[in-house]
């Protein structure tokens, strides 16, 4: 099932909603990384409130989704891990380092605005 | 409670029929809402080993009944190339192809029981349980 991503302000916001299979989230790799271009968009909120699992291949593409966007510009977050995946993520020994996690929605967005922020000002 | 439920792995999709059938039968036992994660979990990442490794394969699971206690026990079989290391393939971080090398070293310590038999061009056989305490 396809991931929708909408646009918010300087932002995209991909809310995952239901199950992925390893071909969605390929997809929505492709797909994030043409919209930051499309929009111009400084920060991408990643929802993954409705995974149940999170395993090495999942883990392995939301590192390197991240990571492809930040060469493009824009930051990630991932919001929404589940007390029961994160445990279980912790057991396989699976860290998203290097990514930045926030609890919800309105975490991200609040996540984004530090970041994008502090880069700016960085910049002049 | 010796039936047998068997899930063939073909293609990275039944990934994910396989997880939730697993997580639905450990709901079924009682395990509780992180037990049953970590089960699904380590199905997740034994029939990603078939679909990596084998490309098809099929999983086994049947719920345990000792007489004190209860739990799940998964069989992934496959006749694939078989691992010619265990010792290796079972060091976490090594992986001989896309994987992170997390896999199989992890999907043994989310279990309480975790063996591998593999044959070289025959195929490799994992057997995991979870007991319900």
């Amino acid at each position: 099932m396809q991931v929708p991503i909408l646009k918010q302000g300087d932002y995209l916001i991909a809310s995952i909603q239901s199950v992925l299979s390893d071909a969605d989230l390929l997809q929505l790799r492709d797909s994030l990384g043409d919209r930051v271009g499309k929009f111009r968009s400084r920060g991408v909120i990643i929802d993954v409130t409705v995974l149940d699992v999170i395993d090495s291949f999942a883990t392995r593409m939301l590192r390197a989704i991240a990571h492809m966007l930040k060469l493009r510009g824009a930051e990630t977050v991932i919001v929404g891990i589940q007390p029961d995946v994160a445990f279980a993520m912790v057991q396989l020994g699976l860290t998203l380092e290097g990514v930045g996690t926030a609890l919800d929605l309105e975490e991200g967005l609040a996540y984004l605005d530090s970041v994008t922020k502090r880069t700016s000002l960085h910049e002049r | 409670m010796n039936d047998d439920i068997q899930t063939y792995i073909r293609s990275a999709v039944d990934i994910v029929t396989a997880r939730q059938l697993g997580r639905s039968l450990s709901l079924e036992l009682g395990f509780n809402g992180a037990d049953v994660t970590l089960v699904a979990a380590a199905i997740s990442e034994v029939a990603r080993n078939i679909v990596d490794h084998a490309k098809h394969g099929v999983i086994v699971m049947t719920l345990l009944n000792d007489g004190t206690r209860k739990g799940i026990q998964i069989i992934a079989r496959d006749e694939g190339p078989g691992i010619p290391d265990v010792a290796q393939a079972m060091q976490y971080g090594y992986s001989t192809r896309k994987g992170l090398g997390v896999g199989l070293p992890g999907a043994k310590w989310l279990m309480d029981e975790f063996e591998i038999d593999s044959a070289v061009g025959k195929g490799t056989t994992i057997t995991m349980r979870k007991w319900l305490i």
